[in-house]
């Protein structure tokens, strides 16, 4: 491989390889206001569409009039469920998801009608003419209320690939995972340990709202300018809905303002084609806060019971769990959340006997689906509890019992897929537990009056002192990379090199969604290791190239920039043939040496330089789309659970130091550090951004952030007002420990590095504020409440 | 109804605005100004901020009315109002800015090519990695130039409550701190302003 | 709707008479909310940003005349230490954003309970200017609020500014919210101590329908100090008598459950608040400072 060294004697000036903190090819546009999100899109003749929501989580729709909206001068096309051309619903996994309200709306906030009008105002005036008349049906709100006798069915005609194997028709999906003998274990178990616990409803929020432009186009189709995560998967939702064939409906990213799966789910993406397609204009849709709430899946609340068992000496026998997440009204992504769930459910430890069961319910709560985290975040909660636990029962310290049980590589999951590359999970708690503790009473000044914004609760000057006392918790986590269960998880690159001026510019062009993570970094990277090249021109995401699969999973720099190196090794055989072709009678090496690319030259991997690719390109373009696929998975067996179901895994550590008043219930996270391994930092920078980014929505779930649905299922705080997410104030220090152990099976040796801090952050700021405070909490996000009793 | 004011030392005229509009949709949807960005419109997350007659302020709470006649900096007018900060009082103004046909023209294709002049916290964020998504950004980079405008040698906790204003949801902030560290740092290398 | 921009108090006050239904507008941080997510749809906004007198405050012996309009910000930096308590409020409302627009005048038109300029006017002594073209009046704070979200203005009234008593004690203001910045207060409680007259007074913010006072809690304080002579000495609060301040404080409150907190935690935390912020005041009132700010 020609990757990491440099030839004797060639001046290296391919510089921002791989390996190196490059800066963002975005980021000059971001920092002056000229980077393009999708709300920014603007088209001469543009009218803005609008969308009506139900204010019910359950109700029939009676009778819906429009006849007052579309009478509203500015008002250019009214559209209800009557309306829609071609199909009528839309899903990632299943097709459950009605554009419009079809009869029957299962959710509040479900949309029911769009406007499309000239001005945002003229639309919500407009929208607030529509009558609908509904009547409200019970609700569905929990495990209970699903499998009651005689439950309402959110879905009673379900006819998806999980409908037969499921216990009841409101059960979406459900997926055991059973090894060993676990009656026999907690016979032989010295201690047991059993516990419920609750995570509840976390937002991506996000902070780019949902939006995009659809310009309809003269053959008919349509042209979507969008923020989303996977281009090629909207395509394939939005096309039937239009009743267009694929090729017409042409897609192009716009400026993604995050998304942490939110956006993985179609939003407002029918919708704005659907109405430019009726009015012949330009429509934009922008959600507002308000309406973001309701517009994408949340994380599954779940509510988990988990049972293990342990001998005297430390070791974990067995576990059995039950873990029951709420997929709200619509599928959304639940049957591969239910499948991390099971199978991550243990964590990153060795247990030979496991009995667990992880299911998704239909409910008429909003939707749930992916977010960063996916299904193992839930778990790694109620998992680390239980290991504190155990550990306090056994007398012994909480990371020597985790690193007693801790897998590494070689390790046997309880589904029996053998862990085939470096698990470190022992050495990231070392690393963490090791480093030196952050100085106490960081509120002492030398004036003698305390600096409040360094005590719970802040600027709000609630203590002075009094009431806070300090602890300090420790969690682990295991996530896998990838799409998994035998999905065939593959990414397509196109890669262009030519001669620009005497010099050699390499193309790469993808569909990958470019959501904050810093993948078009790494292409660019990519591009200049493989083929010795400095300048990177890289193309718009569209759809005109292969899909490049989900921005999700921690996956896109394992999958997409496994096909932009693929792609760039063909490329580069493709220019040395060329090479060889052109000057190979003038000198032997061409055919008898190791060739490489770099600083713009061909070389011999002795540093001889044999041509400038500019020179062996002349006027050829060289141009290659290829598609690339990770190891293959298989899915899990539907009664045992057992099969090669993940690609990879990641593993991320976290120690937790907090100052709890205890009198106020408020909680200060003084440090929160992290060590995790990541394979190889492809960009050490952006994967410690990466590292604290998850780690602060792990601490937010911690502490604050929670959407709060009541019992008749309507959201409650819909708002950046009440919906509270981590300020800079609330965040602290978080020191990142990178382990670089390469994963042989993986470009460059690199692990999927995005979500693993997410899941372990959670539950070691609630073991710290357990420690601090001596409350069992066996609920996240934590209040005040829970730690005053009150 | 007509509101005249100045946008980055230019004067602006926005026609047919809607009584109820705020400043943050007329840079917007009538400027050609999108640089500063609606994550919230509730005033809760900072990513609108603009400096109004000098102050930062949501601009999604600002009635569009209310900016008559006043003057407005917005991300996009950042640099120049460094430019002019650095040169002292006395330097004639400038117009800054991105044209409205400039503004329009949107570009999904990154070439991290373009030499762009970029104020000194403008360019502490690209290099500390202050920016992901970069949403909160624009918001961000007003609000922390006003402080080391204000207060050039912030303490950390300075720094924090100075941007508590501004979520982002990307970083978890580190990198932020990071950056106007950096830029304060740059700042007093090069010596008073 | 109409954007009515008079020039002066006058056309201000002349608009409002004509328009009584017309929704005043300063710093935009309640109203323009509100008109941005659709929950009002006023026939008349009055833009208040032109009234330079607005903006400014005057000091007397015993009050400062606080302008309506004056921002957060100027307050928390140029009176803490006239009005202590509010300045410490001022502080805690939103974001510096927000302080750089949001005003008393707003928080009191919108009369929220859980606005954070509340409880300080009610613990230090203020009273509302209101002003038509019929004339003037002052009301005192703890008749202005009348409701949720509801004031004692008439319609065709303004505020034109608040006269707050000066601080002659130390004064404290105290805010529970889920996060350490931005954050809409849970419940909040202000204490001022009025050495002068012997007094003690409080406000409680989001744990009522309206900002109230703890007038039992200030009443028992009060003879608690009287009694132990501790105005003189500066002997320290007795413990019985903090608790029993504490146990009044909470008994004050009539909260409800919602999506910030429970009406249980909040009567916790206005004790906890009480007993704390009686422990910060009286510590600088016997250290003989009458500005007990931190930060």
């Amino acid at each position: 491989m020609s990757t990491a060294h440099t030839p004797a004697g060639l001046a290296r000036t391919a510089h921002g390889g791989v390996g190196e903190s490059a800066p963002r090819p975005d980021g000059t546009l971001k920092v002056t206001g000229e980077f393009a999100y999708a709300s920014d899109l603007w088209h001469e003749d543009m009218l803005w569409g609008f969308t009506l929501r139900s204010p019910h989580a359950h109700a029939r729709i009676i009778s819906a009039d429009v006849s007052g909206a579309l009478a509203t001068p500015g008002v250019y096309a009214v559209l209800t469920h009557d309306d829609l051309p071609a199909a009528t619903r839309y899903g990632l996994e299943i097709q459950d998801t009605p554009v419009l309200a079809d009869g029957v709306v299962r959710y509040h906030g479900e949309p029911v009608a769009l406007v499309a009008a000239d001005h945002p105002e003229t639309a919500r005036r407009a929208a607030a003419r529509i009558r609908i008349t509904y009547e409200e049906l019970p609700v569905v709100g929990d495990e209970e209320s699903a499998t009651a006798p005689g439950a309402p069915l959110l879905h009673p005609a379900r006819d998806d690939h999980h409908a037969a194997h499921v216990p009841h028709p409101n059960i979406v999906h459900r997926q055991p995972v059973v090894r060993g003998d676990v009656a026999a274990a907690r016979a032989r178990a010295d201690v047991v340990v059993s516990g419920d616990y609750e995570v509840g409803m976390q937002d991506q929020a996000f902070l780019g709202p949902e939006s995009g432009l659809a310009v309809p186009a003269g053959d008919g189709g349509v042209d979507l300018f969008i923020a989303t995560q996977w281009l090629h998967a909207d395509l394939r939702q939005i096309a039937p809905v239009l009743g267009l064939p694929e090729d017409k409906v042409r897609m192009t990213l716009s400026g993604v303002g995050g998304a942490f799966g939110g956006r993985e789910d179609l939003s407002m993406q029918a919708h704005a084609c659907l109405l430019a397609l009726r009015t012949g204009r330009p429509v934009k849709m922008v959600y507002n806060r308000f309406e973001s709430f309701f517009g994408h899946v949340h994380r599954h609340p779940a509510r988990l019971h988990y049972e293990h068992g342990a001998s005297s000496d430390g070791r974990l026998l067995f576990v059995k769990a039950r873990i029951v997440l709420d997929g709200g009204a619509y599928a959304s992504s639940s049957p591969a959340v239910v499948g991390n769930a099971a199978s991550l459910a243990v964590g990153p430890y060795v247990v030979g006997d496991v009995d667990v069961e992880a299911l998704a319910l239909y409910t008429n709560n909003p939707p749930c689906g992916a977010m960063r985290g996916f299904g193992a975040v839930q778990a790694c909660f109620a998992y680390e509890a239980q290991m504190d636990r155990l550990a306090e029962r056994l007398g012994l310290d909480p990371v020597e019992f985790r690193q007693r049980n801790a897998m590494e590589q070689g390790a046997v999951m309880p589904t029996g897929q053998v862990v085939d590359a470096p698990a470190p999970v022992a050495e990231l708690l070392r690393r963490v537990k090791a480093r030196p503790l952050p100085p106490e009473r960081p509120w002492d000044t030398a004036g003698g009056a305390p600096d409040v914004r360094a005590l719970p609760g802040g600027l709000s000057n609630t203590t002075h002192g009094e009431g806070v006392v300090r602890g300090v918790g420790y969690a682990v986590g295991i996530k896998n990379v990838g799409f998994s269960e035998g999905f065939d998880d593959y990414s397509t690159a196109r890669v262009r090199l030519e001669a620009v001026a005497g010099q050699p510019v390499a193309t790469v062009h993808t569909a990958m969604a470019e959501v904050g993570q810093g993948g078009v970094t790494v292409h660019a990277q990519i591009a200049r290791t493989e083929l010795g090249v400095t300048r990177v021109v890289l193309q718009p995401a569209d759809t005109r190239v292969g899909s490049a699969g989900s921005t999700s999973a921690s996956r896109q720099t394992y999958v997409t920039g496994g096909a932009v190196r693929h792609a760039c090794q063909e490329v580069r055989e493709r220019v040395l043939a060329l090479g060889r072709a052109r000057f190979g009678a003038h000198h032997p090496a061409w055919e008898r040496a190791v060739l490489v690319l770099e600083g713009g030259k061909v070389a011999t991997e002795a540093g001889e330089v044999l041509a400038a690719l500019a020179d062996v390109l002349e006027d050829e373009v060289i141009d290659v789309e290829r598609e690339w696929r990770h190891r293959p998975t298989e899915p899990f067996d539907l009664r045992t659970g057992q099969g090669n179901g993940h690609v990879q895994y990641s593993f991320a550590a976290h120690r937790a130091v907090v100052d709890v008043d205890t009198g106020l219930g408020l909680v200060k996270v003084v440090e929160l550090a992290c060590a995790q391994d990541v394979g190889k930092a492809v960009n050490p920078l952006a994967v410690t951004g990466q590292i604290q980014g998850g780690t602060v929505q792990g601490l937010g779930l911690a502490v604050m952030e929670e959407i709060v649905v009541a019992a008749d299922g309507r959201v409650r705080n819909p708002s950046f007002t009440d919906y509270l997410i981590p300020t800079i104030l609330d965040t602290p220090a978080i020191p990142v420990d990178i382990l670089e152990l390469a994963d042989e099976h993986a470009p460059y040796g690199l692990r999927g590095a995005g979500e693993a801090p997410t899941l372990s952050a959670t539950p070691a700021v609630v073991a710290a504020i357990r420690a601090a405070t001596g409350i069992a909490l066996a609920r996240v996000p934590v209040r005040p409440e829970h730690l005053t009793g009150t | 109804m007509r509101v005249n004011f100045t946008v980055n030392g230019r004067p602006q005229q926005a026609d047919d605005v809607w009584e109820g509009e705020s400043l943050l949709y007329v840079l917007r949807e009538r400027l050609g100004l999108p640089g500063s960005k609606n994550a919230c419109e509730q005033g809760e997350c900072g990513s609108c901020t603009v400096r109004l007659d000098g102050l930062p302020v949501c601009a999604c709470l600002v009635a569009a009315g209310q900016a008559e006649g006043r003057e407005v900096v917005t991300v996009e007018g950042l640099a120049e109002h460094a430019r002019r900060r650095a040169a002292g009082a006395g330097t004639p103004p400038e117009p800054a800015g991105t044209s409205l046909d400039e503004a329009r023209r949107w570009t999904a294709a990154p070439d991290g090519t373009r030499a762009a002049a970029l104020s000194p916290v403008q360019q502490a964020f690209v290099d500390a990695g202050a920016v992901q998504c970069g949403f909160c950004t624009p918001g961000l980079l007003v609000a922390a130039d006003e402080l080391i405008e204000r207060n050039p040698e912030p303490s950390d906790a300075d720094i924090r409550e100075a941007l508590s204003g501004n979520l982002c949801r990307c970083t978890g902030y580190e990198t932020i701190l990071d950056a106007v560290r950096l830029a304060a740092a740059r700042a007093g290398e090069a010596g008073p302003r | 709707m109409e954007f009515l921009r008079p020039g002066s108090w006058e056309e201000a006050l002349a608009a409002k008479a004509e328009h009584p239904e017309a929704v005043p507008l300063a710093g935009g941080t309640d109203v323009m909310v509100e008109i941005n997510f659709d929950r009002r749809r006023p026939d008349h906004l009055l833009d208040l940003n032109r009234i330079g007198d607005l903006y400014e405050w005057e000091t007397g012996e015993d009050e400062v005349r606080l302008g309506a309009s004056v921002p957060y910000a100027r307050i928390m930096e140029e009176l803490r230490a006239e009005l202590p308590g509010l300045a410490l409020a001022a502080h805690t409302v939103g974001s510096p954003q927000i302080r750089n627009r949001g005003s008393v005048g707003g928080n009191l038109g919108a009369a929220s309970p859980a606005g954070d300029s509340h409880p300080p006017l009610l613990a230090a002594g203020a009273q509302v200017e209101a002003e038509s073209v019929r004339g003037t009046r002052l009301i005192p704070a703890e008749e202005f609020y009348t409701g949720v979200k509801r004031n004692a203005l008439a319609p065709d009234e303004l505020i034109r500014a608040v006269r707050i008593a000066r601080a002659d004690g130390p004064q404290q203001f105290s805010k529970v919210g889920t996060r350490n910045a931005m954050v809409i207060a849970v419940c909040a409680f202000s204490l001022a101590l009025h050495p002068r007259s012997r007094t003690v007074r409080t406000g409680i913010g989001s744990a009522a329908p309206t900002p109230v006072r703890a007038r039992a809690a200030e009443d028992f304080l009060a003879a608690a100090l009287e009694e132990g002579g501790c105005w003189e000495s500066g002997r320290p609060v007795p413990p019985s008598a903090a608790r029993r301040f504490a146990e009044l404080a909470a008994g004050a409150c009539n909260p409800i459950d919602d999506v910030r907190g429970s009406a249980r935690y909040r009567r916790h935390a206005v004790a906890v608040m009480a007993r704390r912020t009686l422990g910060w005041t009286w510590d600088a009132y016997r250290s003989g400072g009458r500005d007990s700010r931190c930060a």
